[in-house]
């Protein structure tokens, strides 16, 4: 961990104020960052401490607006969150531990770094995320939890969150405030696919920070759900993850929203199996027919071949079970 | 035997001085101390946080290290740059090869009597590199953030050498038959040609990964220099064998070397004497500073090597009835040149089955990699796997149930050498454990039962442990004129319950109550050599103690006065009882301890013993059991899989404390649910180097899939291990994971001969 | 400075927060304040040998850089032990046999005593049938679920989940 200066911001002003200077990095619950400092990978000179910022969970216009600073907990535990944003609160108590539930902030977990491993080893491996140009050496690694939709010869990484996996299920916006204002970004595009540039992984400019998540109305007469898959039974990242909100009719589908964790370097939205999907028969084979749509591009690597097959059993399973739940 | 007007005797008695023949009369005796359910001694302490491990001894002026790794497997250092380090602010010393002083390297444990060492490598003496992650620089500074940073700062370039970091290559290269106490090969009649004649015949290859221990306490030490003087407070299975080790390396005299290791985070076999005691030893030799050297989670798989890669071919021939008429365990492991400590998977067949023939061999094959070393059941946690799995293969080929294939070729001598059991009951292990898991209800045909997503299954396994007492056990008892007793041995509590155990066993064995015997440990300056390896403390200890207790009757023989009812008496006639010694065959010509000690104006007396040779080993076929039951549930959509249920049916002898024998057991059983399901170092092939050096990518089992374990034991008495106990801190983990994967296979029919069985795998 | 908003409350004693920004709150605990009962397992939030509690909440103290944690008030498996002898937890595990070495056992002690605050107030787990409910009574996969975050190598799981559930079994209901 190189030597840093630490700085709280009263407010989002404030931080943004603070976060424009070169080597800034801004702080919320540490659980990722801290980890970084101390691996190196992360070099800040002055760390900007925002958890004193919103926080808060309210509602607006149906919707609801959750403050930055919330911690994963605070947010899966709201009672509007539980009742109406099941997948949500579902998808935060599936990451990490209880403890790092507790110090996560929201603005920070969509904000979290890869771990793929070649990453995380800064003295051993190449990595064109952590020195732009040298090199991956994941690509013809191994890279058995890596990423089958979205990646590049450049990078193969995957993004770790649960969270942001519904969040794209639930078409959030996301709240940015920069030097030169506010600004709202859909989830979905808040992170970029690393094509050649791997290192720039969101829309951010410079000093800019997230300072709310907002939900819209779930839409009406719909069903939600979130499922991850992994290696052990709690506290281990999604080989394959999906986030569901499905609506059905009279045996036809209404609405359809899905998203995918562990299998790309964003959340992945599934657009594909999406349209598939909509007015058509909610049955399990229309559900596996849209799931296939959606995987047709996918590309594995030497060893995540499987997470194709998975990730299509995963959400036909979602899907058929929030239809019969519909039923 | 007891008869009737013996009881008295035998409940007095002494233990044998030879173990050769003899029996331990406690192993019998019931109703006394062992046995109890004694919650640990030191749990009260553990609890509030104040039980203090190596990394928490205060010493005045200590410097904090940290290490810097080299990133290729081999070949030598180009440049080496530590001006910056240097210059940082905070530290103390870089410590380089250009710098260390002058060292001896290590002896590999189990090379020589007091050898603790990992591997056999110079440390830190020249620019040559010999695995991806050896240290090359070590950082001192004034607190841990400090020595951390500048040690990020240290420039290192390489020239790299030709590494040989793949199997496939190493296997390539040629192997060497390996040794592990002796050649690894035997042969007993012509196993081939009774596999080609047999009726029934599976032959098929079972692949591990390397594991790591992952004890959760990083090893740590904290030592000072006075002098020539070394105080080591460390994190070890081995006190006596480090102090010799350092001793060694740095040219002093045994004696000026002290440790202590009175707590230990778990070591699993992974806590010997490693690279980062010597070179914080130099580090503080060098800065005339006492210095604390913590290894950091990475450096903890960079440093410390597990369990070794293996490749195994097991092969049965059988009858139509299910005899064996062929037992073949042949295969290799990987392991380096600089500890050529080979994986010994085929012990299992020494003590599981009868079969007409058999052919062992272990092939070892070199890598370029960090040192290999013991893990938990060396051989049998990998090695009882393929075995058990294989015999599981043999009962659906045959259409027999697993259990009675097993049951009828259970042999009537140890297979391979003919000798007799000391004590076995695996038998009746497997019919009380059927019965109590209810086995019968299990359905044979594979894939044919189904909750829902999940498909669920049973499988058993056999399990085993060769019972071990090394050479070297010594005890001293020290008994005070308040008739309280002391024994001291220079072994270790790394949480089997030791202190607790051992702490029972002798005050029954010195008719004393628990409350008046205080146990010592965990401190090079105690008697023996007694490192916590191979499932051997218990018998050690026990065997030592039973020494030193008939050093002391003898010396008590000599303090009697004239007019005690105890005067004129040979030792053989006493047994202790009560507080004091009586004449085993006039219990009431009795005397207290603290009446012979009055009598003899004497505030203590204090005697020390040795064990004698471990020849019971010799004269008796001494295995632990256990017949292990597991169901699981896969899912059919994930192919994810969750243990529901498991049982331990075990036969380890005499169970001296129910609680924390318990807690070993379901201990070793859990890491077989982790080496069955999750558990693996992955190496990037192309460097040597580890991937997931973090315990959040080496997936050891979390609470959720962790079921409750339900354990039942014969506690029939071993007559020839001391107490009637055999070891029990292995056996847990072996036949854990056959019984996992097997009932993988109940479940889903699907035979996966590669571990771990991740998702992917049964999909 | 007691008592200012710049100390950290440290099982109710004001504790400055230490000059260089980069010590985390279990360096500060351990290596500055001789508080040794929270561990250092892996200095990166995955083996939860270092749980403690900040403001009632169980945290990872590897991960809290101490500057943040300035005007909370952090207990430690030190500041559960009351005037008046162990937490009924701590007196459980010994019973239960919840632990080998011991080394994880504080962090799992002070996890599960959040744990139990949260069963209260009604948050959810990924094993939480009715995401609506109130409140959670802690069986055993909810509390297996939940302690997850703490590893323990000796496996001394079922240990650990009997003192739980025998401690908190009813009063959590």
């Amino acid at each position: 961990m190189i030597p840093f200066t630490y700085a709280r911001a009263e407010n989002a002003a404030d931080a943004v104020r603070l976060g424009a200077a070169d080597g800034v990095k801004y702080l919320g619950g540490g659980t990722n960052l801290v980890d970084l400092l101390r691996e190196s990978i992360e070099r800040p000179t002055t760390l900007v401490d925002v958890t004193g910022l919103s926080s808060a969970i309210e509602e607006r216009d149906a919707g609801l607006l959750i403050g930055a600073a919330a911690r994963n907990t605070a947010v899966a535990e709201h009672r509007l969150v539980r009742t109406r944003y099941p997948v949500l609160s579902r998808a935060i108590s599936s990451g990490a531990s209880a403890q790092i539930r507790n110090m996560a902030t929201v603005g920070g977990n969509l904000l979290q770094r890869t771990r793929c491993p070649y990453f995380y080893d800064a003295d051993g491996f190449r990595c064109n995320k952590r020195n732009p140009g040298e090199g991956c050496d994941a690509v013809d690694g191994s890279n058995r939890t890596h990423a089958i939709l979205g990646a590049s010869s450049a990078c193969v990484a995957v993004h770790p969150s649960d969270l942001g996996v519904a969040l794209a299920a639930l078409d959030a916006d996301v709240h940015l405030h920069g030097t030169t204002g506010n600004r709202t970004v859909p989830l979905t595009e808040l992170h970029r696919l690393p094509g050649d540039r791997p290192d720039v992984e969101t829309v951010l400019e410079p000093g800019e920070l997230i300072t709310a998540i907002e939900l819209p109305a779930p839409p009406p007469a719909t069903r939600s759900a979130y499922r991850k898959v992994r290696d052990r039974a709690s506290y281990a990242f999604a080989l394959v993850s999906v986030a569901a909100v499905l609506g059905v009719e009279d045996g036809r589908v209404t609405a359809a929203r899905i998203a995918l964790g562990g299998v790309a370097p964003k959340p992945w939205r599934a657009r594909t199996a999406e349209a598939a999907l909509l007015g058509g028969p909610a049955t399990e084979q229309a559900f596996r027919a849209a799931a296939e749509a959606e995987l047709a591009d996918a590309k594995p690597l030497r060893d995540n071949g499987f997470k194709v097959e998975l990730a299509a059993r995963t959400i036909t399973a979602v899907l058929g079970r929030l239809a019969r739940e519909q039923a | 035997m007891s008869k009737p007007d013996n009881t008295v005797k035998d409940a007095l008695a002494l233990g044998p001085e030879n173990w050769a023949d003899g029996e331990d009369p406690l192993a019998r005796r019931r109703g006394g101390r062992i046995g109890a359910p004694v919650s640990r001694l030191d749990g009260p302490l553990k609890v509030r946080g104040k039980a203090p491990f190596a990394a928490e001894f205060p010493v005045e002026g200590m410097a904090y290290a940290a290490l810097v790794f080299s990133t290729i497997a081999k070949g030598r250092i180009a440049t080496l740059d530590t001006a910056a380090a240097e210059a940082a602010p905070g530290v103390v010393l870089v410590m380089t090869y250009r710098n260390a002083p002058r060292m001896r390297p290590m002896q590999q444990f189990d090379s020589s009597e007091k050898a603790g060492g990992a591997d056999t490598l110079p440390i830190m003496q020249d620019e040559h590199v010999y695995w991806n992650g050896q240290p090359i620089a070590l950082v001192l500074a004034e607190t841990q953030e400090q020595a951390d940073h500048a040690a990020s700062l240290v420039r290192v370039t390489y020239e790299p050498g030709h590494a040989v970091t793949s199997f496939a290559e190493a296997k390539a290269n040629g192997t060497d038959t390996g040794d592990f106490h002796g050649p690894l090969h035997l042969e007993i009649g012509d196993a081939e040609e009774a596999l080609r004649a047999a009726a029934v015949s599976v032959d098929v290859t079972y692949r591990t990964p390397p594991h790591n221990h992952n004890a959760i306490e990083p090893h740590a030490t904290t030592l000072a220099w006075h002098g020539d003087e070394l105080v080591v407070h460390d994190a070890t299975q081995l006190v006596t064998h480090t102090a010799w080790t350092l001793a060694h390396i740095f040219g002093v005299d045994e004696s000026q070397v002290h440790v202590t290791s009175p707590f230990v985070g778990g070591g699993f076999g992974g806590k010997l004497v490693a690279q980062h005691q010597v070179l914080g030893a130099a580090a503080a030799r060098l800065a005339g500073r006492p210095v604390r050297i913590a290894l950091p989670r990475e450096g903890v798989y960079r440093l410390i090597g597990g369990r070794a890669r293996t490749e195994q071919r097991v092969a049965i021939g059988a009858s139509e009835e299910g005899r064996f008429t062929a037992l073949i365990h042949t295969g290799t492991s990987a392991t380096t040149r600089h500890s050529a400590w080979p994986e010994p998977f085929m012990l299992a067949a020494h003590s599981h089955y009868a079969a007409e023939t058999f052919l062992l061999d272990l092939q070892t094959a070199y890598v370029d990699m960090v040192a290999n070393g013991s893990m938990r059941a060396p051989g049998g946690a990998v090695g009882v796997y393929a075995l058990e799995c294989t015999v599981d293969e043999v009962a659906a080929k045959l259409g027999m149930d697993p259990v009675e294939l097993r049951i009828r070729n259970e042999p009537a001598t140890g297979p391979t050498d003919g000798r007799p059991f000391s004590s076995r009951h695996v038998v009746e292990a497997w019919r009380t454990g059927a019965e109590r898991f209810g086995w019968a209800g299990r359905n044979p045909a594979p894939g044919a039962v189904r909750d829902g997503e999940w498909l669920v299954g049973m499988g058993c396994a056999a399990a085993s442990h060769p019972y071990v007492r090394m050479p070297g056990g010594a005890a001293r008892i020290t008994l005070t004129d308040k008739g309280l007793a002391r024994v001291e041995v220079a072994a270790h509590d790394m949480g089997m319950g030791t202190e607790t155990a051992q702490t029972q066993v002798a005050a029954e064995r010195l008719g004393l109550e628990p409350g008046q015997v205080s146990f010592r440990y965990g401190d090079s300056a105690l008697p023996g050599l007694v490192p916590a390896a191979g499932s051997q403390q218990s018998a050690s200890i026990g065997a030592a103690v039973v020494a030193a207790q008939h050093a002391l009757v003898a010396e008590l023989l000599k303090l009697v006065s004239d007019d005690s009812p105890l005067a004129g008496l040979e030792a053989d006639e006493i047994g202790a009882v009560n507080g004091g010694l009586a004449k085993l065959d006039e219990p009431e010509r009795y005397e207290s301890y603290a009446s012979i000690l009055a009598g003899a104006g004497r505030d203590e007396v204090s005697v020390e013993a040795s064990g004698p040779p471990p020849l019971e080993m010799m004269n008796w076929s001494m295995h632990s059991f256990g017949a292990m039951f597991c169901e699981v549930r896969v899912n059919a959509v994930t192919g994810e899989t969750r243990v529901s249920r498991f049982l331990g049916s075990i036969d380890c002898g005499r169970v001296l404390n129910p609680k924390t024998a318990g807690s070993q057991l379901r201990g070793g059983i859990v890491m077989g649910l982790g080496l069955a399901l999750m558990e693996e170092t992955q190496f990037d092939e192309r460097r040597g180097r580890i991937l997931n050096a973090s315990l959040a990518e080496y997936h050891v089992p979390v609470h959720l899939d962790v079921p409750e374990i339900d354990l039942i034991w014969t506690d029939l008495p071993d007559p020839h291990a001391p107490a009637g106990a055999r070891g029990i801190g292995e056996l847990g983990i072996t036949g854990a994971g056959a019984a996992v994967a097997n009932a993988i296979f109940n479940a889903t029919g699907k035979r996966v001969r590669d571990l771990p069985l991740t998702p992917d795998k049964l999909l | 400075m007691a008592d200012s908003a710049d100390a950290i409350r440290i099982n109710g004693t004001a504790v400055e927060p230490p000059g260089d920004p980069r010590v985390s709150l279990l360096d500060l605990l351990r290596e500055r304040l001789e508080l040794h009962g929270a561990k250092k397992g892996c200095d990166q939030g995955a083996c939860g040998a270092c749980t403690v509690l900040a403001d009632g909440e169980r945290i990872v103290s590897c991960l809290a850089l101490a500057v943040q944690y300035t005007g909370r008030e952090v207990v430690t498996i030190e500041g559960l032990t009351g005037e008046d002898g162990p937490h009924p937890l701590q007196r459980a595990f010994v019973e239960h046999d919840g632990f080998q070495c011991g080394y994880c056992t504080p962090g799992q002690i002070c996890s599960a005593v959040g744990m139990a605050a949260e069963l209260e107030r009604g948050v959810p787990s990924y094993v939480t049938d009715d995401l609506a409910a109130e409140r959670i009574a802690p069986g055993r996969d909810e509390v297996r679920e939940r302690m997850s975050g703490n590893l323990c190598r000796c496996g001394a799981h079922n240990g650990i989940v009997a003192a739980i559930t025998e401690t908190y079994g009813t009063e959590a209901r």
